[in-house]
């Protein structure tokens, strides 16, 4: 390429600040370190997928994130998803219910039913899952910090039905690290909450062993500032607190290691996504192996649902997101995902409608059926840019994480809110750069249209009378349950943190003596306190 | 010639809402246009929301709502800052707001309102107008 060609070229840099040029070749490959660390999809580093043929075997599970209302609602619309062909649940909750609050509690006020499914009781739980077939659809239960009442009342209402919990699968969000960088349904101070983290890793390595009792989400993190490679790197940090606090315990990495998932996002450049992905399959695989000693390769898969898109869907002409949740599918797919979940069109507006759900479902069902996404392994890998990038982000993963190491810990730095500075101060500088046109976003800064008809977007009806009935129910189990069984079990729990034993055993019992989310919360309140947020900029 | 005042936000998080991503990039953009920023974080009641507009006097109570609790906050809060004299002050409220919500909100008493796909400098220059806008 002559000179002046060159200068006239804009230059490019990816939101993980690497800089991309016109045209790769295989001297590129070998200057970011080679072909050397590839290898072959199902072994060690993984970097081309965990499975040695992939979605030939079992395409991607798809997983649209629901709930709404009241249980009764809520299965309804479970049933709805998986007659249009879904394969997992992937179950929203209110915001009561994920802050450990019950329907009745005055800080609940407004806010029941409105995000998400509420839950009080185990009855909850019996209702929504009423006639789904929990050995053929996963449940994935999207709660952090109320997160030990939930796991306790899926296990508990699984047995009931008569499923042998030692077989059961199915996923906890589970991840609170990330809630006190964003999304922010934290209940308690960093440390007990970390150990409760570990106390659910250490209850199901025992009891519910294929069970993951956590997803690590880096896909919050991106949401809330961080770029694709931050977002890898400090889910990668979190990932190894919580196996640290397993290990404290005693279990062997090899005994839990496997049951551990990962939540990523998909919005952005393309390949930059591709490559991440790629890049994050073999630096886990890597750690696990080499700093923790695994044995065992499937403790070292990178096993994640990849997705979502929310950041990159816009308010404005939001048909458009359509086609955006299309590419995303596609960047999940080309990233060999296990599980797949897109943002609706609608959801800057609203509660995504069944309408809204089903275009999202059917477009990752057009990628398998139509679109040959599901015939090979890794499509990309082999490509000068991808492997060149993939090398790349690769080591600025690595550097993210030594640097947050250096730093004191991820622990430490979220605690100190200096993670929460970091990446709110990075989506204040990405604000400005749209509002000023310099990151483009079709029909935000470039484009536009005159919007002077109403949006086309159907919201989700929400009434008072739904709280009624939710409150009304929490009531007559409150009537009917054995309430010296309560207090016993209740006593139990904070007995168990009060002593810093696993709190586990005892929130499992309090569950099936139908005690509330609330009240169990309240009980590991007294003994741990609550989380105080520190507001940093 | 008097400097002018510095203008006074308390910008809160209603509810139990923790999408703060947004809340957080206005604070900065105020600060950014010279004003102070009370920043109170998540989780704030009502009645939190109006003792600290009065504890710190402040000239501009903001809010940032994404989980669809607004009317319900909104309607307890107007009575506390009326009841604290507070009513005087600029209310503005952004965040995930159908427009199907914008006249109560107006007739709630929040004067300006920010869907989300609002810009930063509507913001500033609308808060700039009505809080220096009472002195022309």
């Amino acid at each position: 390429m002559n000179d002046r060609l060159q200068a006239a070229m804009r230059p490019v840099v990816n939101e993980s600040g690497i800089e991309i040029k016109p045209l790769y070749g295989a001297a590129d490959v070998e200057a970011s370190g080679g072909f050397g660390f590839v290898g072959e999809p199902g072994a060690y580093p993984f970097v081309r997928g965990i499975h040695p043929t992939m979605y030939r075997h079992r395409p991607y599970t798809m997983r649209q994130y629901t709930g709404f209302g009241n249980p009764a609602d809520t299965n309804k619309r479970f049933k709805y998803l998986i007659a249009n062909g879904q394969t997992g649940l992937n179950v929203a909750f209110d915001l009561p219910t994920q802050c450990g609050l019950d329907s009745d509690d005055p800080l609940a006020y407004g806010e029941v039913g409105r995000v998400g499914m509420a839950v009080d009781t185990l009855r909850d739980f019996e209702t929504a899952f009423d006639g789904v077939d929990l050995d053929a659809i996963t449940v994935s239960l999207t709660v952090n910090g109320a997160a030990p009442q939930l796991i306790a009342m899926y296990l508990a209402m699984a047995e009931k039905r008569g499923y042998d919990v030692a077989q059961l699968r199915g996923t906890a969000q589970n991840d609170i690290l990330k809630e006190f960088i964003g999304r922010g349904t934290w209940i308690y101070p960093v440390e007990p909450s970390v150990r409760l983290v570990g106390d659910t890793i250490e209850y199901c390595a025992h009891h519910a062993p294929k069970y993951s009792p956590v997803s690590v989400c880096g896909y919050h993190i991106r949401e809330s500032g961080a770029n694709p490679a931050q977002e890898m790197a400090y889910a990668f940090c979190i990932a190894k607190a919580y196996a640290d606090e397993a290990m404290r315990r005693g279990l062997d990495i090899d005994a839990f290691a496997g049951r551990l998932s990962f939540n990523f996002n998909v919005f952005g450049s393309l390949f930059e996504q591709v490559a991440k992905f790629r890049a994050g399959r073999g630096l886990w695989a890597k750690i696990v192996k080499e700093q923790y000693g695994s044995q065992k390769p499937s403790s070292a898969w990178l096993r994640m649902i990849a997705g979502g898109g929310g950041g990159g869907l816009t308010f404005e002409q939001p048909e458009v997101n359509i086609v955006r949740g299309a590419y995303y599918a596609l960047i999940a797919a080309l990233s060999g995902a296990q599980t797949m979940a897109l943002c609706c069109y609608d959801e800057a507006y609203t509660i995504p409608t069944e309408y809204a759900q089903r275009i999202s479902l059917r477009t990752m069902q057009l990628l398998i059926e139509e679109m040959g996404l599901a015939d090979t392994v890794d499509p990309l890998g082999g490509a000068w840019y991808v492997e060149t990038l993939t090398n790349q982000m690769r080591s600025k993963m690595e550097a993210i994480m030594a640097e947050v190491d250096a730093a004191g810990g991820i622990k430490q730095l979220v605690a100190e809110g200096a993670i929460q500075a970091k990446v709110s101060a990075q989506a204040y500088q990405t604000q400005r750069a749209i509002e000023s046109g310099e990151f483009r976003k079709v029909g935000v800064n470039c484009y536009r249209v005159e919007q002077t008809e109403e949006l086309e977007v159907q919201m989700h009806p929400y009434n008072e009378a739904d709280t009624r009935r939710q409150v009304e129910a929490l009531e007559r189990v409150r009537g009917e349950r054995d309430a010296a069984r309560v207090r016993t079990t209740l006593a139990a729990v904070r007995a168990a943190a009060q002593a810093e034993q696993n709190v586990m055993p005892a929130v499992v019992e309090a569950v099936k003596a139908y005690a509330s989310v609330g009240e169990i919360t309240q009980e590991l309140v007294a003994v741990y306190g609550r989380y105080r947020e520190p507001v940093r900029f | 010639m008097t400097q002018a005042k510095r203008i006074k936000v308390v910008l809160a998080k209603p509810g139990l809402d923790g999408h703060d991503q947004g809340a957080k990039v206005v604070a900065r953009a105020l600060m950014d246009a010279g004003m102070e920023v009370i920043y109170t974080g998540l989780r704030q009641t009502p009645e939190a929301v109006a003792r600290v507009s009065l504890d710190e006097d402040a000239d501009v109570i903001a809010l940032s709502s994404m989980a669809g609790s607004h009317i319900p906050f909104c309607e307890k809060l107007k009575t506390l800052l009326e009841a604290d004299g507070l009513d005087d002050k600029l209310w503005v409220i952004g965040g995930n707001l159908p427009r199907q919500d914008h006249d109560r909100l107006h007739a709630l008493g929040f004067r300006g309102i920010f869907p989300s796909s609002s810009k930063l400098d509507d913001i500033v220059n609308f808060i700039r107008t009505h809080v220096q806008g009472a002195t022309p």
